[in-house]
């Protein structure tokens, strides 16, 4: 590799493109960089081309065009079995027929390793994942989150660089696969594997990574770490995808200094981050937080204030959702912390609401 | 009911036990009356059309009604006898009068045919002095031996003796090649007289051969099949289903268009030059043309199983044993392969059982050296009329078949239950 970059990356994806039909493109023009030792996540709705990427990647889809490299070498045209990557797939892939040691120990017989040693080796990973007396069970005898430990043991038994995940968590329920993401990541932490997952759930992509690469379409929307995703996303594609958000559609009035005005369909001009937009008299979209809105604004407080009547509260226990008719858009949701001050929220109230315009981003028209 | 009400906390007592056992079942009566009911019109048929016939026949092979019911007196007068040398004046009175009531009744042929079974010249024996019989005076003894010296010969008596019982084991020694000599001794017919031991043995391992090669074609077919999207899976089952479809008389009749010695085969190697034209090759109506198109009549039964175990792997498997380091072919056999175990033991067993049965196609395509058992039975019950040997032949062929499903049960049958569970 004459390129100095990808000395650095262990996994590379370079101009990489993915086609079934010969017709459509599922995964177009994908470039990403993968330094060891990171964890890097593919999120994206479902289509978008994230398992694609990733079955290329350990070698079950050949790309259409575009080359692979990991560790500096292409694998374009190298056998998945010869490529060394562990794998834990969406339905963990246990083997029904073998018990958990006998799966376990499946690399290392491919591997011709002494039988000795594959005990030993067998031993540890059941103990890493906090299963060692589980050996001489069948899978079907364990209940979904220790097959899902001893899917991830059996992936890094072997001791590879590069472990792939797909949607590891997603046939779990809601508290388990919460504990398993805390798992997942300290495993990460402790072995300082490099680690590709695929995800379409946000909360756990934000709990596990160091960067995030969310895909839409084919493409890579944006590639950052997961407080840049959601305090700075840089196109309404992520602010949508990402955590909750209020959308407000105008047209561009003026931008000086990163600070635009856009004006509302209603008539209202609200400044914004200029972070996105096209020429003034274009259109672009607002993006906004809900729990960076602030009810009844102290002077000063927000430069952006606005009457919004409130249409809908909504009791979470440690705040409330607050669903407001805002400068004519009926969805814009306020996260209000349960305080003693705001219980007077009436349905059918007018209250005055406010934000910063650094909290507010101008971006693409979605 | 009340008094059941499981308390949060703390443990049912046995007596709390008992009744809640009593309630559950009182609970599912009305849906097993209800199951019951469902299935019972099929196992009212299955009763008539399947177990009454099993049963019957299984009787038919042991019973043995002919000489004590038509030649009641003889029996009587034989119980006694000792057989160390001919029966008296009294038994032969005995012969004469039931003969001559058998004439009459025209029910001494029966009689003449079963003992026939047993020793040859007894139908004419009796049939021939049958016909005298009516005009004899006492004494008896020499007139009848006069008549045919065949009533002189201990042996005979002995025979009609052996076989005036109600039941017998005559027609299970002749099943398995062997006879009963006059003393009562039982041994081997000498070697080229065996017949059905050695046809039994033939039809296992043809059917054998064929179970395999249904196996070796229909595996890696199913695999296809199993793998290719849903459509064209379908289309492609179609083509398999497709000779399923076809009368099985046309399917062995353009078998038999294709492998005889002017059929399109030979035709085709002969006009290549790979065959001399005075030396074409015997593909027809003898053991290779029997294995040939059982193998292709039974495929299906061998790819539908198949398919349908090799369905449910999820093609994850695979997956994971290539990532985890497996060249295909290890990940192959260590983890596709046991686990399409339960459809290769379902289609062999199936295809085996139809074959060791199977009883149309050897007759059409098999000549002398293609037959099966069930051909033999089938001759029995319409050619030599003996239903006692076919009777006993069937049962032979079903406790064979029988022990095979139980080895097989015991072999797969617990190994299948482990991967479930």
């Amino acid at each position: 590799m004459e390129n100095s970059a990808s000395s650095e990356a262990f996994v590379r994806f370079e101009g990489v493109q993915k086609s079934y039909d010969g017709r459509t493109l599922v995964v177009k023009d994908l470039n990403i960089d993968v330094p060891r030792g990171e964890f890097l996540t593919m999120l994206g709705p479902s289509g978008s081309g994230k398992t694609t990427s990733l079955m290329m990647l350990a070698g079950f889809e050949t790309a259409t065009k575009g080359n692979i490299y990991l560790n500096g070498q292409t694998i374009n045209n190298v056998a998945p079995h010869k490529r060394g990557i562990g794998m834990v797939f969406q339905n963990y892939a246990l083997f029904p027929h073998m018990t958990v040691a006998e799966n376990l120990a499946f690399p290392l017989q491919v591997r011709n390793m002494g039988k000795s040693d594959i005990e030993e080796r067998v031993k540890r990973a059941l103990d890493m994942v906090e299963l060692g007396n589980f050996g001489d069970r069948r899978p079907a005898q364990l209940s979904g989150g220790q097959q899902q430990r001893v899917a991830v043991a059996r992936a890094l038994v072997f001791e590879p660089e590069l472990i792939l995940m797909d949607e590891p968590l997603g046939a779990l329920d809601k508290n388990l696969r919460e504990q398993m993401q805390y798992e997942i990541k300290h495993i990460h932490e402790r072995l300082g594997v490099t680690v590709v997952y695929v995800t379409h759930d946000q909360s756990e992509a934000l709990t596990m990574s160091n960067r995030i690469a969310v895909f839409n379409d084919g493409v890579i929307q944006q590639l950052a770490p997961p407080t840049d995703l959601y305090e700075k996303p840089i196109n309404s594609f992520v602010a949508q995808f990402i955590g909750e958000n209020n959308k407000l559609s105008g047209t561009l009035l003026s931008t000086q200094d990163g600070i635009c005005t856009v004006r509302l369909p209603t008539g209202e001009e609200v400044t914004a981050l200029d972070i996105n937009t096209d020429d003034i008299g274009k259109e672009s979209t607002l993006s906004l937080r809900p729990e960076r809105v602030f009810l009844d604004p102290v002077e000063g407080q927000c430069d952006n204030v606005f009457n919004g009547k409130v249409e809908e509260v909504i009791y979470l226990g440690d705040h409330k959702r607050v669903r407001m008719n805002v400068c004519g858009h009926k969805d814009f949701i306020v996260k209000v912390p349960n305080s003693t001050d705001n219980k007077g929220l009436q349905v059918g109230g007018v209250t005055a609401i406010g934000w910063s315009s650094k909290d507010c981003r101008a971006l693409d028209p979605a | 009911m009340m008094t059941n009400t499981v308390e949060a906390e703390g443990q049912l007592t046995p007596e709390e036990q008992k009744l809640l056992t009593a309630d559950m079942h009182r609970s599912l009566r009305r849906k097993k009356f209800r199951a019951l009911f469902l299935v019972a019109p099929l196992l009212i048929f299955i009763m008539i059309t399947f177990v009454a016939p099993i049963v019957s026949m299984l009787y038919r092979s042991v019973d043995n009604p002919q000489v004590i019911e038509y030649m009641p007196n003889t029996s009587a007068a034989l119980a006694d006898w000792d057989g160390n040398e001919l029966p008296g004046e009294e038994t032969f009175a005995a012969l004469v009068t039931d003969l001559a009531e058998g004439r009459k009744n025209r029910t001494i042929g029966k009689a003449a045919t079963r003992l026939n079974y047993e020793k040859s010249q007894m139908r004419s024996l009796i049939t021939g002095t049958a016909r005298k019989a009516g005009r004899l005076k006492p004494p008896y003894k020499d007139q009848v031996i006069k008549i045919k010296a065949g009533w002189g010969d201990i042996d005979t008596w002995k025979v009609i003796k052996r076989e005036s019982k109600s039941l017998t084991a005559s027609y299970y020694i002749a099943a398995f090649d062997m006879e009963t000599t006059p003393d009562g001794e039982i041994k081997m017919l000498p070697e080229k007289e065996r017949v059905y031991l050695k046809m039994l043995w033939r039809t296992v391992w043809m059917s054998v051969v064929i179970t395999l090669l249904t196996l070796l074609l229909g595996y890696p077919v199913s695999y296809l099949l199993a793998s290719l999207p849903m459509g064209i899976a379908n289309a492609l089952m179609i083509l398999v289903l497709l000779p399923f479809w076809t009368s099985l008389l046309v399917r062995t009749s353009s078998w038999i268009a294709l492998l005889q010695g002017q059929g399109v085969i030979n035709d085709i190697l002969v006009w290549f030059g790979l065959v001399a034209d005075d030396n074409r090759l015997s593909m027809i109506y003898n053991a290779t043309g029997t294995v040939i198109t059982m193998t292709h009549i039974l495929l299906p039964f061998m790819i539908l199983p198949l398919y349908s175990v090799m369905k449910t792997i999820p093609p994850s498997y695979m997956r994971a044993a290539r990532s985890l380091g497996a060249t295909p072919f290890t990940a192959f056999f260590r983890v596709y392969l046991p686990q399409s175990v339960p459809g290769i033991s379902a289609g062999a067993i199936l295809v085996f059982i139809l074959a060791i049965g199977y009883y149309i196609t050897p007759a059409l395509v098999g000549g002398q050296s293609g037959q099966f058992i069930g051909n033999m039975i089938a001759y029995h019950m319409q050619g030599s009329l003996n239903w006692g040997l076919a009777a006993a032949l069937g049962v032979m062929l079903l406790v064979l078949v029988m022990g095979i499903y139980a080895l097989y049960s015991r072999l797969v049958g617990n190994n299948n239950q482990m991967t479930l569970r």
